[in-house]
């Protein structure tokens, strides 16, 4: 998406649109975000994953210029997030975790404000908030007051205002939280009409299921990032465990035997088997044919199988878990 | 440096905030209606019609013309007759009267002997009301000796009055007190709602979240602030015109003076006032905070002014702080011109500490906005 309305960018001959080195954000004694490096490359829709308050919010903030860094190196487009904050806020849109529309104004009062405040020049602003209109679906509720929309049409409109002015790299920060499947889907077919039109996007989610849609993705944990690749890359290069789907009966029984087993790490339930995570050193298999018909439990099969990105994710971040717990131990 | 495409966007959506929260818009018309009421009824400094008894124990006609004479001053109200001096103190420890009229029962045989004694007992727990008795009261016995020894000097050939004290009230001769408070009243409805107002629409705006995104904007602290503030000097004027009609018309106080430099300097203190509500709402992190500042702003404002005291009753200290507050500028300029016609020209030493405070303040606010999180 080629702005016309913003001056011309700075050529980076890395083709990055965001490159991090090391950027570490501190709150007192509280390190929110520590030591944070990876690249964005141009038009890439782009991932943080990771549990609530591991970091993903502030780390957003500092890239959009509004947070400043207590350490490291940073640039979005080309400008240093320490010292060019300003200068990345006018080829940026943002949307903020509390869809930061006002209330009281109507859809297409929200969408003139942000082109007003955006800039976006006189002559073409109508044509531009018609489009946006047209993009989010919400034609037909132009004149509705925002507060009487209902959550998906809310973050659509969010989405539009934060494209308004065609800005060259987005930033949404936990965009789909607490919105329905459905809308879920469509705000992200929106996303990939503006991509395809070469913008980049960073976006952060709690949501597992939507890990894959993301061309490249950033694991983060407590600060720190555990992970970083393509959907596949992390899935067979980043677990470090065996997953083991388990088909038998009473599952929920056979759940609760397997979790006292030495070497399970993590048992879930998706559908009607379970997947059980072992450590590599021991031989699960046999251990939970033995425990399961112990118990009276019939063992239908014990397969090998995939991880899936959020077993990955669990494993990953249970391992940085044990790990901060042996920190803390020596300390 | 000012982009009016930008400063034009904040505009807009903020009287489209305004015209559309009850609550401001309450605020708005509310609070003058209110202080206009309380103000410029209830507020009144000089005392009249003071709930008064009597306890004649001469039972004379001297007695009763003296009574007469004090009711016809309108100051005095007789409420009621006592019969002895221990029933009139009575009725002011009962809160029935204010003041007690007392004549010894040799009263009448006095008067002719010239040493007669009348007794003014005052309720003195209401200085405002003690000294408006003692003087209206002591003003009718002197009347009365003028007339009995001028009737006696006359008689007998001699000059009544030697000196003749002529006094001439300006500009209020009935001495009205709402023709000195309501005109004030502008300089403080404006203080309480321009500040508080402004101070609470930006502190919203964090608290919602929607700033979060208009800082991400290229959007200047200055087309922010200023923006914001637009709307409000609309507000403000639209203030100072519903208390000047109110003022013409309901208590029909006389204004004079020109309403251009009227509204010339009405801008000059507005600005200031949005200032002050600025800089509150970068100290404030909540609407009630920035409500419980912008209040406590406005107490040393009503209080410290010369809205209700003179200034130059006030000591020395206390003068000094008021002479920090623009209201107490804004005060003299209003008055002045209202109630005097006096023009802005003549009262420079007092326009300009105000243009001085407006840009100052409002710039402090800008400078300390931040669009950075913290």
């Amino acid at each position: 998406m080629k702005s016309d309305d913003t001056q011309a960018l700075p050529q980076t001959e890395s083709g990055y649109a965001i490159e991090v080195q090391d950027l570490s954000k501190r709150f007192g004694a509280l390190k929110a975000v520590d030591g944070l490096s990876f690249d964005v490359k141009r038009g890439e829709v782009f991932g943080i994953l990771g549990p609530n308050g591991s970091g993903k919010t502030t780390t957003i903030r500092m890239l959009c210029g509004i947070l400043q860094p207590s350490s490291g190196y940073g640039r979005a487009l080309g400008f240093d997030v320490l010292r060019e904050g300003e200068k990345i806020k006018e080829h940026i849109g943002y949307m903020s975790q509390q869809f930061t529309l006002y209330d009281d104004l109507t859809v297409i009062e929200n969408l003139r404000f942000y082109a007003g405040v955006q800039a976006v020049p006189r002559a073409i602003r109508k044509e531009r908030v018609a489009r946006m209109l047209q993009l989010a679906g919400l034609e037909n509720r132009r004149e509705q007051m925002t507060a009487h929309l209902s959550g998906g049409w809310k973050q659509r409109l969010a989405l539009s205002c934060a494209l308004v002015h065609e800005p060259e790299m987005i930033f949404l920060d936990e965009p789909t939280a607490g919105v329905d499947p459905v809308s879920r889907r469509k705000f992200w077919d929106m996303i990939y009409q503006i991509s395809d039109t070469g913008a980049t996007f960073l976006v952060t989610t709690h949501y597992m299921d939507e890990a894959e849609q993301f061309h490249r993705l950033l694991f983060m944990s407590r600060g720190k990032q555990i992970a970083e690749g393509t959907p596949e890359y992390i899935k067979h290069e980043c677990f470090h465990h065996n997953l083991w789907q388990v088909e038998c009966n009473k599952l929920a029984q056979a759940a609760h035997i397997l979790q006292d087993i030495d070497g399970v790490l993590d048992i879930s339930l998706p559908g009607n088997v379970l997947h059980v995570t072992t450590n590599t050193s021991v031989r699960a298999e046999q251990l939970i044919e033995n425990a399961l018909q112990a118990a009276g439990i019939t063992v239908r099969s014990i397969v090998r199988t995939q991880p899936s990105l959020e077993d990955v994710f669990v494993s990953l971040t249970s391992d940085d878990m044990e790990n901060s717990r042996e920190e803390s131990d020596s300390d | 440096m000012i982009n009016w495409t930008r400063l034009w966007a904040v505009v807009s959506k903020e009287f489209i905030h305004i015209r559309r929260d009850r609550l401001t818009l309450a605020i708005i018309l509310g609070i003058p209606m209110i202080q206009l009421t309380l103000f410029g009824y209830a507020v009144n400094t000089n005392v009249d019609h003071i709930p008064t008894v009597v306890c004649d124990l001469s039972n004379s006609r001297e007695a009763r013309l003296f009574v007469e004479h004090m009711v016809s001053t309108s100051y005095f109200d007789l409420v009621g007759y006592a019969g002895s001096f221990e029933e009139a103190r009575d009725a002011i420890d009962k809160e029935r009267a204010k003041v007690a009229v007392l004549f010894k029962s040799d009263y009448s045989r006095n008067v002719k002997r010239g040493a007669s004694e009348v007794g003014v007992v005052v309720d003195a727990s209401d200085p405002l009301l003690a000294s408006s008795a003692l003087s209206a009261s002591a003003q009718v016995g002197l009347d009365m000796n003028i007339e009995v020894v001028g009737e006696q000097i006359a008689a007998a050939g001699g000059v009544a009055a030697p000196y003749d004290v002529r006094v001439r009230a300006l500009y209020n001769p009935n001495l009205r007190s709402a023709n000195y408070i309501v005109p004030g009243l502008i300089g403080v409805i404006l203080t309480m709602t321009m500040v508080l107002v402004t101070a609470v629409a930006i502190v919203r705006e964090r608290e919602t979240g929607a700033l979060e995104a208009l800082i991400t904007t290229p959007v200047s602290k200055t087309e922010l602030m200023v923006g914001k503030i637009i709307p409000y000097i609309a507000v403000g004027y639209i203030q100072m015109i519903l208390v000047l009609v109110i003022a013409w018309r309901v208590f029909a106080i006389p204004l004079h003076g020109s309403f251009v430099e009227m509204f010339a300097i009405g801008f000059v203190f507005i600005v200031a006032s949005l200032g002050v509500g600025m800089v509150i709402s970068t100290i404030a992190k909540t609407q009630i905070q920035a409500m419980q500042m912008s209040f406590f702003f406005f107490l040393p404002n009503i209080l410290l002014s010369g809205f209700m005291f003179p200034v130059s009753a006030m000591p020395w200290i206390i003068q000094k702080l008021s002479h920090i507050l623009p209201l107490t500028y804004f005060l003299v300029i209003l008055r002045g011109i209202l109630l005097k016609g006096t023009s802005l020209i003549d009262l420079l030493e007092f326009v300009w500490p105000l243009v001085l405070f407006a840009p100052v303040i409002v710039t402090i606010g800008i400078l300390r906005f931040s669009k950075k999180l913290s």
